[in-house]
C-alpha cells in the first residue's frame, strides 16, 4: 500500500506549478489556484505528520523496486516536521508574495517557480537516497536562481552570480561526496550506506567523502567560512518572492547535515566533531559581529541568518539527545521569526518605501502595530523568555552544559554572549526604524496609520505577519508538544538503528 | 586507463578552478563547466571501470557471476549532465544579462551589492 498523504506532498506542488505556467498571465486564477494548493499541501503535510507520529517511520519505495534497488521515499519525524514548517511557510510567503509584487510579468514567473521550489524543497526532506538527495537540491535551487533573479536589478544580478557560482562548487562537492560513497560500498540507499560505512577497510576515504559533505551542506547552510555568498546576495532579491526562499533554503542545508552526520555517518567521536563544533560558534560570532556593521534593515537580518545557523551547528555537534532536539527547535523557531522579520522590512519598504536606517525612523508612531509586530519577532530571536527563542536556547545550552567536555561548555558559554550581541543589533533597528523621528520631510513623515488602515490597504502582507506572530506567540507559550516532537526526532536520529530498521525492514 | 582518466581528472579540476578564480565572468563559466565535467568523470572513475561486460544475464542463467560493468554510475552521470547542462544554460544568459545591466565583465566590479552605505 502506497501513502496517500506522502505522494500528496509531492504531487500537489508539482502539479500547481504545471498548471500555472498553463494559465501564464491570470494573475487573478492563479492566485486562487495557488491559495487553494497551498491549503492542501498543508493538509496533506498535517496528515503525514499525524501518520509519522502515531506509527513512525513511512517508507515508500517508488516503482515498487525493493529498497536499495529503487529510489526510496523516507519519511520519519524529522522530516516530517520539516515538511510541516515549509507548508506553513509557504502558505503564507505565498499569499506575502502575490500582494506584495505588483508587475504581472514577475508575477507570472513567480507563481509556477514558487511551487517548482516547494516541490524541490519537499522532495529533500523525503529522500531516502543520497542521489536523489542531489537530485531534489538541484530541483530546489534552479528555482531559487530564478526567484533571486526575478526584476533582475543591477545588484540581484550581482548577488545572483555568486549565488549561482558558489552552489554550482557545492553541488558538484556533493556529487563527489557521492562518487566516493557509492565507490566504496555500491549504495546509495542512506540506510544501507550506514549499514555499510563501519565495515568499509579504508575509513580515511570514509572520513574524507564525509569532508566534502561537510563543504557541500556547509556552503547551503551558510556556516563560517563558507557564508559569505548569503549576505551577498539574500537581501538583493524583493522580500516578496524571496521568503521562503530566505527561511528555509539554509534550513534545508541543515537538515542534510543532521541526516548525513547522524544516520550515514554519525558524528560522536569523529575528527569532524571537534571542527563542527568550532565552526559554530566562529559562525555564531562572526555572523552576528557583520549585522553590527551594517546599515540596512535586510542586511543585518541576512547577517543574523548566518549567525543563527551557528546554534543549529552547535545543537548537531554536540550530540546528545538534548542538544540534537533544541537545534531542531531553533530551526522552527528561527524559520517563523525570520521570516516574519523580513515581512516587517517588507511592509516598512511598502509603507515609506526604503531599507536604510538613515532614511527610515518615526515608524513607531506613525504605523504602531507593524513596530508592535516587529518587537515581538525582535525578542523571540534575542531569546527574551518566554518568547520561543528562549526554549530553543534553553534546551541547547542545557544540553551543551550537560554534556560537560570544555570544549562544548566553552562555545555554549559564547553562544550565550552572542544572543547579547543580538540583541544589541535587534535594539540597533528598534531605535533607527522605529523609535527615532522620521528624517524626511516629505509625504512619507505624515503616514499615519491605525491597524484597521494598515490591514485594508496591505491586506495579504498584514495579514502574513499576523499570522506567523499567532504562530510564534503559539510556540513560545506551548513549547510543550513541539519539544516533545523534536525530541522523539532527536532520538530517532541519534539512534539510528531505529531509521536503518525500519528502512531495511529488519525487525 | 584509470592512470590516465585519473590524470585527466585532476587536470579538468585544477582547469576549472583555476579559470573560476579569474576576474573575466566568461571564465568563470567555462570553469563551471569544466567543474561539472570533472566531477562527472570522477564518479565514473570511482566506481571502477570494467570494458565490454555489459550488466546482462545470459539466459541460461539467473543470476551475474562474473564482474561487470556497474549500470549505476552511469545513471548517476547520465543525470548529473543534464542537470549541469540546464544550469550551464542559466548562467550563461545570466551573465548574458549582468553584462547588459552593468556593463562590465569584469567581476571585481560587481560588488555593488555588498557595499556597505
Amino acid at each position: 500500500m502506497q501513502n496517500i498523504s506522502l505522494i500528496s506532498v509531492l504531487i500537489i506542488p508539482l502539479l500547481s506549478a504545471i498548471l500555472m505556467l498553463l494559465m501564464w498571465g491570470k494573475t487573478k486564477t492563479k492566485r486562487l489556484l495557488g491559495g487553494v494548493s497551498t491549503a492542501l499541501y498543508l493538509l496533506a503535510s498535517i496528515a503525514l505528520f499525524a501518520e509519522v507520529s502515531a506509527n513512525g517511520l513511512i517508507l515508500v519505495d517508488v516503482g515498487s523496486w525493493q529498497t536499495g534497488f529503487g529510489i526510496a521515499l523516507v519519511v520519519d519525524m524529522m522530516s516530517a516536521l520539516f515538511i510541516l514548517l515549509s507548508a506553513i511557510l509557504a502558505l503564507v510567503s505565498f499569499w506575502y508574495g502575490s500582494t506584495f509584487i505588483k508587475s504581472n510579468i514577475s508575477l507570472s514567473i513567480f507563481h509556477p517557480v514558487f511551487f517548482f521550489l516547494l516541490f524541490g524543497l519537499s522532495g529533500a526532506f523525503v529522500a531516502g537516497d543520497i542521489f536523489n538527495l542531489y537530485v531534489w537540491f538541484e530541483v530546489m535551487l534552479v528555482s531559487s536562481f530564478v526567484l533571486f533573479t526575478i526584476g533582475a536589478s543591477r545588484s540581484q544580478l550581482e548577488g545572483a552570480l555568486k549565488y549561482v557560482t558558489i552552489n554550482v562548487i557545492s553541488s558538484a562537492f556533493f556529487l563527489i561526496g557521492v562518487g566516493i560513497l557509492y565507490g566504496l560500498t555500491g549504495n546509495l540507499n542512506m540506510a544501507m550506506l550506514a549499514k555499510a560505512l563501519p565495515l568499509v577497510q579504508n575509513q580515511t576515504l570514509v572520513d574524507i567523502a564525509a569532508v566534502f559533505f561537510l563543504v557541500s551542506f556547509g556552503i547551503k547552510a551558510a556556516i563560517f567560512p563558507l557564508f559569505f555568498w548569503l549576505p551577498a546576495s539574500y537581501h538583493t532579491a524583493p522580500i516578496g518572492f524571496t521568503a521562503l526562499v530566505v527561511a528555509l533554503l539554509t534550513k534545508v542545508g541543515i537538515y542534510s547535515l543532521t541526516r548525513f552526520f547522524t544516520i550515514i555517518y554519525p558524528l560522536e567521536g569523529t575528527l569532524i566533531q571537534p571542527i563542527l563544533l568550532v565552526l559554530a560558534g566562529l559562525t555564531m560570532v562572526i555572523g552576528v559581529l557583520g549585522a553590527a556593521a551594517q546599515t540596512d534593515f535586510r542586511k543585518i537580518l541576512s547577517f543574523h541568518i548566518v549567525s543563527q545557523i551557528g546554534y543549529m551547528i552547535m545543537g548537531l555537534a554536540i550530540f546528545t539527545p538534548m542538544a540534537i532536539a533544541g537545534a531542531l527547535f531553533f530551526v522552527v523557531h528561527n524559520v517563523l521569526v525570520k521570516t516574519n522579520l523580513f515581512f516587517v522590512a517588507g511592509s516598512v519598504y511598502k509603507v515609506f518605501g526604503s531599507f536604510k536606517l538613515k532614511e527610515l525612523g518615526g515608524v513607531m508612531l506613525q504605523v504602531p502595530t507593524l513596530a508592535l509586530l516587529f518587537a515581538i519577532s525582535a525578542f523571540s530571536l534575542t531569546g527574551i523568555p518566554p518568547l520561543s527563542g528562549f526554549w530553543g536556547k534553553y534546551l541547547l545550552a542545557k544540553g551543551g552544559f550537560d554534556e560537560g567536555s570544555t570544549m562544548v561548555v566553552v562555545v555554549t558559554a559564547v553562544s550565550l554572549a552572542v544572543s547579547l550581541l543580538t540583541l544589541f543589533s535587534m535594539t540597533k533597528i528598534w531605535n533607527e526604524v522605529f523609535w527615532k523621528p522620521n528624517p524626511n520631510n516629505d509625504s512619507r513623515s505624515e503616514v499615519k496609520m491605525s491597524f484597521i488602515t494598515l490591514l485594508k490597504q496591505h491586506t495579504g502582507t498584514t495579514v502574513s505577519i499576523v499570522i506567523l506572530t499567532i504562530l510564534i506567540l503559539l510556540v513560545s507559550f506551548f513549547p510543550n508538544s513541539l519539544i516533545n516532537w523534536c525530541m522523539e526526532s532527536a532520538n530517532t536520529l541519534v539512534n539510528r538503528d531505529l531509521y536503518i530498521n525500519g528502512v531495511l525492514g529488519v525487525k | 586507463m584509470e592512470v590516465v582518466l585519473a590524470i585527466l581528472t585532476g587536470l579538468l579540476f585544477s582547469a576549472g578552478l583555476y579559470l573560476m578564480l579569474h576576474k573575466g565572468v566568461v571564465k568563470l563559466i567555462l570553469g563551471i563547466m569544466l567543474l561539472s565535467y570533472a566531477t562527472n568523470l570522477f564518479i565514473f572513475l570511482v566506481a571502477r571501470i570494467t570494458r565490454g561486460i555489459p550488466a546482462i544475464i545470459s539466459e541460461n542463467q539467473d543470476k551475474l557471476t562474473d564482474t561487470f560493468a556497474d549500470p549505476v554510475p552511469q545513471a548517476l552521470i547520465l543525470t548529473a549532465i543534464v542537470i549541469g547542462f540546464g544550469i550551464q544554460a542559466f548562467a550563461i544568459v545570466l551573465i548574458r544579462r549582468v553584462y547588459k545591466a552593468t556593463g562590465t565583465a569584469n567581476m571585481d566590479e560587481l560588488s555593488s551589492s555588498e557595499k556597505i552605505d
